[in-house]
């Protein structure tokens, strides 16, 4: 097989337990975000728009949903003779086999898959954030560098910084110390799960990694900190742009509202930088006499009778006349029905919504989850108004 | 539906589309916010189990190879079979160079494909169709050859009517506009043994006719079994600027919306890989056909806007078509206009158009 220099290993087997009933049968990398995409395609395109043509997903929980849209990666120009798209689910050897116990095992375990491309350096990325990104200036960066191993890093507001992996760096970007979640610190750099490693030094630390019985085999909390503990040539590449962890379903609702910010960083229209996705061939969106939209996302297929603000609407979406929809997350073909309130909520794929419900408050600070293919009859009030709140 | 052929017919296919087709062919006339005509006719044929589609292009047709591509939008990459684009032998509207003589050309390619059947269409019906009710019909009156009809009061496009007798047998076929008669218009679509299709091209030929409608079919009327097959789903023939404008504006009836775009199957076309559209603060839209891209911070009443539209704030758009890419900068008003691919209009622009004669602002142009 021919010598790339570069290629991706995708991290794709979260659960994503934390965003409840929307990861029921599918993976996280695979929920749907910003009106027409998966949280994945963002990593896939970003990807091919880097000039990165081999990439390998490593698959593990729920995989259908998953394995079935990439494909053999036709929307993102990954069907390629040499390299492309390929799933990597775990699997049995001669000598027995083991799910991925923590994503350094996971590259570990697919060690030959990337030994048959023989490449200098691998990135390794995860499929469950939102963001654009050049890994291709990131790994011009790491040669410059003579780096070992190089980290994407992101400063996050300071009350934040216990929910990532902080790093400490000297003026030459050189990463001088590695907390996980720390409670107190003296930087806000977050790790963003974006690495490149020159291949020959990582195959090593793996091969060590994999040796230690008592290691959780994990990037952040065992590889990092032994390359720190060796002193190796380990360093930050700050990035500057768009970048959301969608994790929670109010990191995910958050990260589809950040969509609709006028001043937003992550523009969906540039058309040096698309982000493609499979296409469910789908006509125009209809917006009737009677609509009312404004603020809002809205993707082909849809029909809209009622009333749309801030909202994201994905394909085959149908609001129904008299209906109001204000902050909210509509995912693919929900049919909300005539009448109907939905303050801030996601609203799942293929669910429905029946004439007069009223789905979430306006006054509430959570939000409210209508699950995948969940239908709510008509006139359904939200536990809160049964009560009389 | 196995064992049958698609061809798409374009030659000297009737086009009153005027300024539209001045740089593209009649087939590649975009249509509905992002499809193209011929979308409607290939989707159909590959939602039927069509998988070898034969392309008999005349003129302009390189708008056409760029979105035709490999095919793979329609499922058409195979190795088996698949998309065939057959350009013409010899260019120009010579009228001793019909259809006759290029499918007559191409008759290696007839020959080769291992199909019984051939359906033989144009590409500006626009219309969403099972041919699996056609086959079974062809076969049931042991027909020679069917041909697919509408009933319709369609009369501003330049389309071709049929007269039938009791039995469904088609006694007439009269010239396009020649004849009120009636109100089954043909769809040019003709379902026929590849072995006949083949017959018929070489004593045509050799009788020193060019056009297989009129005198390879509509001249056998009398000899050979022809019937007639209704289709009664959503029908647009767009030949002329009027019927285009029409056929536009009844996209607006949700009806229309949910019958020609999902019934039977959905009508592919190739992908540009656009965002949402974003409607912003202060925008309006009603009453609308929005393809994906588009940013509307303007007001758009009763009108279509292709891929990657941008109406700037303050902007109006009424009953009118919007090309991809258009650009209507701050307080333009436009009005019954049809504004092809790629145009910018300046700010404070007025530009407004009938009903019946729409404003027509040709591609790439800068009002």
């Amino acid at each position: 097989m021919k010598n790339k220099e570069c290629i991706a290993m995708l991290l794709a087997g979260g659960e994503g337990k934390r965003l409840g009933k929307l990861t029921k049968k599918i993976a996280k990398p695979a929920v749907f975000f910003g009106g027409k995409y998966r949280i994945i395609d963002f990593t896939l395109s970003n990807c091919t728009n880097s000039g990165i043509d081999t990439v390998g997903v490593l698959t593990q929980y729920h995989p259908l949903v998953l394995n079935h849209y990439i494909g053999i990666g036709k929307p993102w120009d990954l069907d390629r003779k040499e390299g492309g798209v390929s799933i990597l689910p775990p699997f049995i050897k001669r000598k027995g086999g083991d799910w991925y116990k923590g994503t350094a095992d996971a590259i570990y375990q697919n060690m030959d898959y990337i030994k048959q491309y023989n490449p200098e350096y691998v990135l390794i990325i995860s499929g469950d954030h939102i963001y654009k990104m050049d890994y291709e200036r990131m790994l011009r960066f790491h040669k410059e560098q003579k780096s070992d191993a190089t980290i994407a890093v992101i400063e996050v507001k300071w009350k934040e910084v216990n929910r990532f992996g902080i790093l400490s760096v000297d003026d030459n970007h050189r990463v001088t110390d590695f907390q996980e979640k720390p409670e107190e610190t003296t930087s806000n750099l977050a790790s963003m799960g974006v690495y490149i490693y020159t291949w020959k030094v990582l195959k090593q630390y793996l091969e060590n990694d994999a040796a230690q019985s008592k290691s959780s085999h994990d990037f952040g909390k065992d590889i990092i900190p032994a390359m720190l503990n060796d002193g190796i040539q380990l360093t930050a590449y700050p990035f500057d742009g768009y970048w959301k962890d969608v994790g929670t379903i109010d990191s995910l609702w958050e990260a589809n509202m950040d969509l609709l910010d006028e001043e937003t960083t992550l523009n969906l229209n540039d058309r040096k930088w698309r982000i493609y996705s499979l296409n469910p061939n789908q006509p125009p969106q209809y917006i009737a006499a009677s609509a009312v939209i404004s603020n809002s996302l809205v993707n082909e297929g849809c029909m809209v009778f009622g009333e749309v603000r801030h909202s994201v609407l994905f394909y085959g979406v149908e609001i129904g006349q008299g209906s109001v929809i204000i902050d909210s997350v509509i995912m693919p073909n929900a049919k909300i029905g005539n009448n109907v309130t939905i303050y801030k909520a996601i609203v799942g794929e293929g669910s429905i919504i029946g004439d007069g419900s009223v789905v979430g408050s306006p006054d509430s600070n959570e939000v409210t989850l209508v699950g995948n293919h969940e239908s709510i009859p008509s006139e359904f009030l939200s536990v809160k108004e049964q009560m009389g709140i | 539906m196995k064992n049958v052929m698609g061809i798409i017919n374009m030659v000297n296919e009737p086009d009153q589309l005027e300024e539209l087709t001045y740089h593209r062919n009649i087939a590649s006339v975009p249509f509905a916010g992002r499809y193209r005509l011929i979308d409607f006719i290939l989707s159909s044929m590959v939602n039927s189990g069509i998988t070898n589609v034969g392309i008999f292009t005349h003129t302009k047709y390189r708008s056409l190879m760029d979105h035709l591509g490999s095919g793979k939008e329609w499922d058409l990459d195979r190795k088996r079979s698949g998309l065939f684009i057959l350009p013409p032998m010899k260019e120009g509207l010579d009228p001793t160079n019909g259809d006759l003589q290029t499918l007559n050309a191409h008759r290696d390619y007839l020959h080769r494909s291992s199909e019984e059947y051939v359906l033989i269409s144009r590409s500006y019906m626009v219309c969403n169709i099972d041919f699996n009710g056609l086959q079974e019909f062809h076969n049931d009156n042991k027909s020679d050859i069917t041909v697919v009809y509408k009933e319709t009061n369609d009369i501003d496009s330049f389309s071709t009517r049929i007269g039938m007798d009791d039995r469904g047998r088609v006694t007439s076929m009269w010239e396009p506009n020649a004849s009120p008669y009636g109100n089954k218009v043909s769809m040019e679509m003709f379902f026929l043994k590849k072995s006949l299709l083949l017959d018929l091209i070489e004593t045509s030929l050799a009788e020193g006719h060019h056009s297989l409608m009129k005198d390879a079919i509509r001249a056998n009327i009398g000899r050979l079994n022809i019937y007639g097959y209704a289709y009664q789903g959503y029908l647009g023939i767009i030949n002329t600027l009027n019927s285009y404008y029409r056929h536009s504006m009844n996209l607006l009836n949700p009806n229309v919306w949910r019958e020609l775009f999902f019934k039977p199957g959905l009508i592919y076309t190739k992908i540009k890989d656009e965002a949402p559209t974003r409607h912003i603060d202060g925008g309006h839209t009603s009453n609308a056909m929005v393809a994906n891209g588009c940013v509307i911070e303007g007001s758009v009443t009763n009108s279509i806007l292709f891929r990657g539209v941008h109406i700037c704030k303050g902007a109006t758009v009424r009953n009118s078509i919007i090309m991809q890419n258009g650009v209507i900068h701050e307080n333009t008003s436009i009005e019954h206009a049809i504004i092809d691919k790629d145009v910018v209009v300046k700010a404070d622009r007025t530009l407004i158009g009938h009903e019946r004669a729409p404003f027509i602002v040709v591609k790439r142009k800068v009002i």
